[in-house]
């Protein structure tokens, strides 16, 4: 068994054009930089991006928009950029808003192997148009499909050769669910580590899910909005 | 007089009690954690992945790891959790989450909210909103009376796109808290010095006027 890859680069060499992807990350918040530089690098286009938001301006998916090689965007919060906005506007790019519940729960059945599920987020709204509603114990709900992709590119804190990964703090949010949804799962980790360094209780996403796994350079970590209090 | 922000966070504090659960939105409802009463435990959760949020970091804590839903650097308390967006949104679905405050546009007699949309401008998303106000098992609004129009926000329908359906149960103001219960809102409190004819004025859905409203107490 081998998932370990040199670089980015040569992990994500099979993605082409007009593929579906799942990036990991809320906000700029443990999103997968070192994959996304290297989506840039190989210019590949008519991509359908599925994530929580998109990226701002000049950093996360926002880099993707810049150069236009996304087609479609599934989030449920975006336009944190201008060039977004105006991509958007022009009908050069197509968005799918959904309710970030929904978002989380389609992405996690697509990994937990249930087809759709009932949900309340959105009943009586215009998200509900054309779903199927159902009645349980006198409360609505609306039918939801899982959500899957060709790839799902995730970032971890560590991960070891065999694909186990651990996050650190907030930057589980839609990762731990993409990497477990993704016909492909490719994760990139702050340090690569060998069998057996990582605590079994302490794992996150099991090896079973991620096929592909490299160590990540240079983690920026860019924060979106910085707020500090100035005393203890 | 009408209160500020800071006033209206601090009357939606009046309203925790010792053991909560509590989602806090962007704006207004965030500054409530800062008026959690004395000796109360109160446990913020951040759908992001965070059960007992804590105050913003000092400069030396701040790590980019750990935010908040407003994508702000946060810390978390001692006691805090960590979890992932799906379950996160479980917690909320499932009514584990003891009350939501959050913003609005508009709200309707009947609890119907419309929070994420106006047609012909951009469409940011909704977010978690959708999943909270079907969810919460309390959702109070915090908001202005009225828009920037001087039109009033509290509705016999919303004329915006909905968030969701008959899901509020209370809104605080700069004027006043009001109950909504079958198909009326019912004047609770007024601001301090506001009159009850301001109130009526500025409210365009059914009002139920008690013969005496008290005013707010807020310090």
């Amino acid at each position: 068994m081998n998932k370990v890859f040199a670089s980015a680069d040569e992990a994500i060499s099979d993605i082409s054009s007009g593929a579906t992807l799942m990036l990991g990350g809320f906000g700029l918040n443990g999103i997968p930089e070192n994959a996304i530089a290297a989506l840039v690098r190989k210019n590949i286009q008519q991509l359908t991006c599925i994530s929580n938001n998109a990226g701002v301006d000049d950093f996360g998916l926002g880099l993707l928009l810049k150069t236009k090689q996304i087609k479609k965007m599934i989030s449920s919060y975006v336009g944190e950029n201008a060039e977004f906005e105006r991509q958007l506007l022009s009908g050069e790019l197509e968005v799918e808003l959904i309710p970030q519940g929904t978002l989380a729960t389609r992405i996690q059945m697509a990994g937990m192997g249930i087809p759709a599920f009932y949900t309340p987020a959105g009943y009586g709204t215009e998200i509900a148009v054309g779903k199927e509603i159902r009645d349980f114990n006198g409360k609505h709900y609306l039918m939801e499909h899982a959500l899957h992709a060709d790839f799902a590119i995730v970032k971890a804190w560590k991960g070891d050769t065999l694909g186990n990964l651990v996050f650190r703090k907030t930057t589980r949010n839609f990762s731990t669910s993409m990497a477990k949804a993704g016909t492909i799962t490719i994760a990139e980790v702050e340090e690569l580590v060998t069998p057996g360094e990582i605590d079994p209780d302490a794992v996150d996403v099991a090896g079973v899910y991620v096929h592909r796994i490299f160590e990540g350079k240079h983690y920026e970590k860019r924060i979106e909005r910085r707020t500090v209090r100035l005393e203890k | 007089m009408a209160l500020d922000k800071y006033g209206i966070a601090k009357r939606i504090a009046q309203e925790l009690r010792d053991g909560m659960y509590v989602n806090l939105g962007i704006g207004i409802p965030t500054l409530v954690s800062n008026f959690v009463p004395e000796g109360m435990t109160v446990i913020f959760q951040s759908e992001n992945g965070i059960l007992g949020m804590g105050p913003y970091p000092v400069e030396e804590e701040v790590d980019a790891d750990l935010i908040n839903a407003g994508k702000e650097t946060v810390t978390l308390i001692k006691g805090a959790a960590l979890f992932d967006s799906a379950e996160s949104f479980g917690m909320i679905r499932a009514g584990k989450i003891d009350l939501t405050v959050l913003g609005a546009m508009e709200v309707s007699e009947h609890g119907d909210i419309a929070n994420w949309k106006i047609p012909g401008k951009m469409v940011k998303g909704m977010g978690g909103a959708m999943d909270l106000v079907a969810g919460a098992k309390n959702i109070i609004v915090a908001m202005m009376h009225t828009n920037p129009k001087g039109e009033s926000k509290l509705l016999p329908q919303c004329s915006l796109p909905l968030t969701g359906l008959g899901c509020v149960k209370k809104v605080v103001t700069e004027l006043a808290v009001l109950a909504i219960k079958d198909g009326c809102f019912h004047l609770l409190e007024r601001a301090p010095g506001v009159g009850v004819e301001e109130i009526v004025q500025k409210t365009a859905g059914k009002l139920i006027v008690p013969e005496f409203v008290p005013e707010m107490q807020i310090n």
